[in-house]
């Protein structure tokens, strides 16, 4: 049963638009939702199977859009002592891979930097990084644009030589798109938690000292996470921009990390449907408040159902929902799975 | 020459409300054990407060200052009641959720109630600034710097000369053992909000006459109080009123003679250095690992 | 025969506070060795030495001939170096059999060469398999096969001692420091602990306990190292510590030296 959920979860998302036919509106929200959820879910390799905070998500997100963009754009800047560098345009889809690749270098950065210490370091590195890519992005004029936006980003062209070519113009193909990306995303992360690398980011979230000792390293281990987790918000960033095909330095507002912190919270850190639960139930809270109020009341609203939800149910809605599960069926079999791995 | 003079002035005025910043979240960090993400909204608040006093109640300036410390001091008092208390016990990332999620609905509630457009506060001083020789000063800078000097002091004082300052300190080194002393711990807590907000919001209010006050201003002006609390030490209050002078000369230095569109970047820079060379911070006695 | 861990000269301050003095002393193979102290005496900090845990102020720690200087705890655990906690000794929210599969993390690295991405193609299967028939195999040794799928937190505080044992042993150590391993346990459970500890012994491990439970202490060790106020004062085999004036006054306080003394050797006689 709960090995059937997320493939029911996947036919549900698969067959949706043809049940909603090509609504635009509607379309268009579950592509950013879908965009957003991947950005959830690999905010919550971090903060679910860690126990490490980025609050900086957003600029891992931020930079793949930019380097995707930028790499499929073209540029040509001065780097000083009279240098140019000048840049002619790629395919989308490697752009696509560099925002990835880009993305997980700076996790590296990041981790290597502040996992030498515990505690809130790591929460205030990141939410300080993010910052000064936003910095960069808005004041580095000749590459970003600055505010200005770099706008006519192509879309995703896919396919193989002798096969042919698609280029992903419309909603539904950039719908099947994000969904074949957040599938593999959603697939590595259940690969990756129920191995060996998987126990080592367990033991060090429960007891630290402790996996050290059985030869864990800390240091390694959270950063190799990092790299993956980065790596997976900039893929995100990377569809947003080729799916916009228009990105502004507000790509990297901290309120776009908030929303994915929420999307992990209340659908279940450390739990694998956790982030996409939360992340289709706010990724389209949105399209049910529109009509009823502006959208700052809804940011109140946010602020508040994040605090509810850690008040009434802190572990979440999906551990919570199995939670409840378990009370009606009191004579649980044994699972055959590997009960660690919570899906 | 005078221009480095003129840099290191301008650093002296903006130091001294970075370090009421950087003491308030750090005294919150110290004893609490809580990262503060309300703290920007709180030293949006204090702009706010000021702003409505002066420009809309038509209050006194200086009368207005302290009615802003004292808003931001209820609030954090009623943030600390209702916010906190039920999430006792909880983990650090637990209450830091909680705050990132008031954080959020607070600065949200004052962009619908105030909207988007910056007001200015009118200050009372003369526009003429005062001339020493090759460096100017606002007075209003002045008074931001004597009134951040006396606010410091003050704090000083109540944490080494009073009884609540004792407590705090015991709470500091281990609150089980001063709850076990008899050490009401839960009005320390609240006091310690409510004090760290005051300080927050006291910032805002001297700032905000400065430059302009919009519903965003704090989420800035948090970003620097962590750096400067990183700077300093998590939970060293001495060490984060230094940081907070240090990253106001960074930050002039930094926008006079590179580029004034990084000015607010020096504070990651800093984090960086203090992490690559300090991890526990500038002012920290060698602290155990593991 | 040389020494399998040679603690040199080792001291460690905590600002003006000296836990540790010079300590100086060794453990050979095969040997169950049992540093004892009043509390405070610095037992647990110099476990915490050992195991790269804390820096020495100075001196340093030798393992099979390699200084451990500056080495962090995980690669002190690969040299064959293992520890135990006094508090907190398992993984509380996993299974206890999962708490012996993150134990075996080692085990897993030398099954592969690149076992990240063996788990991105879905290669580690067989690796898995040798890995959970071990932890299996971990959990009959020391007694908690029954307890296999329960979460390791909600154990009775003596069972989540024999947890902290097993995921030591996964580690597959040439030597193990036990911190107090029997507190929280009946005097059964003791008993049974003591034949585990000479099982380990007799599988070629070198032991190294913190232990407050004399009996058990005198009973099991080859060998006693006494430290008060962060200083070695005796050294001994258990009948002589038995009888050693200084270490009855350090347990007993000033002026009970005396007292005891003759009735500690004549003890030591009997034993």
């Amino acid at each position: 049963m709960t090995r059937l959920a997320p493939l029911a979860l996947l036919a549900a998302l698969a067959a949706l638009p043809l049940g909603l036919g090509t609504d635009p509106y509607l379309l268009n929200a579950l592509i950013t939702t879908g965009i957003l959820t991947i950005g959830a879910m690999s905010l919550n390799l971090l903060l679910g199977f860690t126990g490490q905070l980025s609050l900086g998500h957003v600029a891992f997100f931020g930079i793949g859009a930019y380097v995707s963009a930028l790499a499929s754009l073209g540029f040509e800047v001065e780097v000083g002592f009279g240098l140019r560098v000048v840049h002619e345009p790629w395919p989308a889809a490697v752009g696509l891979v560099l925002g990835t690749l880009a993305a997980g270098a700076c996790g590296y950065l990041i981790g290597r930097l502040s996992f030498r210490v515990r505690g809130a370091y790591f929460v205030i590195v990141t939410i300080s990084f993010a910052e000064v890519v936003r910095l960069v992005a808005l004041n580095w004029v000749e590459l970003t644009q600055g505010p200005l936006a770099l706008t006519n980003i192509p879309a995703v062209t896919l396919g193989l030589p002798g096969l042919g070519y698609w280029t992903l113009k419309t909603k539904a193909q950039n719908y099947y798109l994000v969904l074949a990306v957040g599938t593999l995303c959603y697939l590595v992360i259940g690969r990756l938690v129920g191995s060996r690398f998987g126990r080592a980011m367990r033991g060090l979230k429960e007891n630290e000292s402790l996996a050290m000792s059985v030869g864990i390293n800390a240091t390694r281990t959270l950063t190799v996470a990092a790299v993956i987790s980065a790596a997976m918000a900039g893929a995100a960033g990377g569809l947003y921009a080729h799916y916009l095909r228009i990105i502004d330095p507000d790509v990297f507002l901290f309120a776009t990390t908030v929303t994915m912190v929420i999307m992990v919270v209340a659908g279940g850190k450390g739990t694998l449907m956790g982030p996409v639960v939360g992340g289709l139930i706010f990724g389209l809270l949105p399209v049910l408040l529109r009509p009823v109020m502006a959208p700052e009341a809804q940011w109140i609203v946010y602020g508040l159902i994040l605090i509810a939800i850690l008040f009434a149910m802190p572990k979440g809605i999906v551990p919570g929902l199995r939670a409840l599960g378990a009370r009606r069926r009191p004579a649980s079999p044994v699972l055959e799975v590997n009960p660690a791995v919570q899906r | 020459m005078s221009e480095l003079i003129q840099h290191l002035v301008n650093a002296l005025i903006l130091g001294g409300t970075y370090a009421l910043l950087g003491i308030g979240l750090t005294l919150i960090f110290g004893i609490m054990n809580v990262v503060n993400f309300t703290h920007g909204v709180l030293y949006t608040v204090g702009a706010y407060v000021m702003y409505l006093a002066v420009a809309a109640l038509g209050l006194n300036f200086f009368l207005a200052f302290p009615v802003a410390i004292l808003g931001g001091l209820l609030l954090g008092a009623v943030i600390e009641t209702v916010l906190l208390r039920p999430f006792r016990g909880s983990d650090i990332d637990t209450t830091m959720l909680v705050m990132i999620g008031a954080g959020i609905a607070m600065q949200s509630a004052l962009l619908w109630i105030f909207g988007g457009v910056a007001k200015a506060i009118p200050s009372p001083f003369p526009e003429t600034p005062l001339q020493i020789g090759p460096v100017s000063v606002s007075w209003l800078r002045l008074f931001v710097l004597g009134a951040a000097l006396v606010l410091i002091g003050g704090t000083y004082a109540l944490i080494n000369r009073t009884r609540l300052g004792l407590a705090m300190r015991a709470a500091f080194q281990d609150a089980d053992t001063a709850a076990l002393m008899g050490v009401n711990t839960r009005w320390i807590d609240t006091a310690t909000f409510a004090m760290g907000s005051s300080l927050a919001a006291a910032a805002g209010a001297l700032l905000g006459p400065v430059y302009v006050v919009t519903p965003q201003m704090g989420g800035l002006a948090e970003l620097k109080a962590f750096a400067i609390v990183i700077l300093g030490g998590l939970g060293n209050v001495t060490g984060a009123a230094i940081g907070g002078f240090i990253l106001a000369i960074a930050e002039e230095l930094g926008a006079g003679y590179v580029s004034s569109g990084y000015r607010d970047a020096m504070g990651f820079l800093i984090i960086i250095a203090v992490l690559v060379y300090r991890p526990t911070g500038l002012f920290a006695k060698a602290e155990r690992i593991g | 025969m040389s020494a399998l861990l040679s603690v040199e000269h080792v001291g460690v301050r905590f600002g003006g506070l000296v836990a540790i003095a010079d300590l100086h002393f060794d453990v050979n193979p095969g040997e169950i060795v049992s540093l004892i102290g009043p509390n405070g005496a610095g037992k647990t900090t110099a476990f915490n030495v050992m195991t790269g845990f804390l820096r020495p102020s100075q001196g340093e720690v030798r393992f099979r001939g390699t200084s451990l200087a500056g080495l962090p705890p995980h690669e002190i655990t690969r040299l064959g170096l293992a520890r135990t906690f006094q508090r907190t000794s398992v993984f509380p929210d996993d299974t206890v059999f999962d708490n012996v599969m993150i134990g075996l993390h080692r085990q897993g690295s030398l099954m592969s060469r690149a076992p990240l991405l063996d788990t991105l193609l879905g290669r580690g299967g067989a690796n898995e398999r040798r890995l959970r028939e071990r932890a299996a195999a971990l959990l009959e040794r020391v007694g908690l096969a029954g307890r296999s799928n329960e979460k390791a937190g909600s154990l009775a505080y003596g069972e989540q001692r024999l947890v902290g044992v097993a995921l030591a042993l996964a580690t597959e150590p040439a030597m193990l420091l036990l911190d107090e391993p029997v507190s929280g346990m009946n005097a059964s459970e003791t008993r049974v602990f003591v034949r585990l500890i000479r099982q380990i012994r007799d599988s070629g491990v070198t032991l190294l306990l913190v232990e407050h439970d004399m009996p058990l202490v005198m009973d099991v060790s080859d060998r006693i190292v006494v430290l008060n106020y962060g200083r070695l004062i005796a050294e001994g085999p258990p009948a002589a510590i038995r009888a050693d004036p200084a270490v009855i006054e350090a347990y007993l306080g000033q002026g009970s030296a005396a007292r005891h003394a003759g009735a500690g050797a004549r003890e030591a006689e009997h034993a």
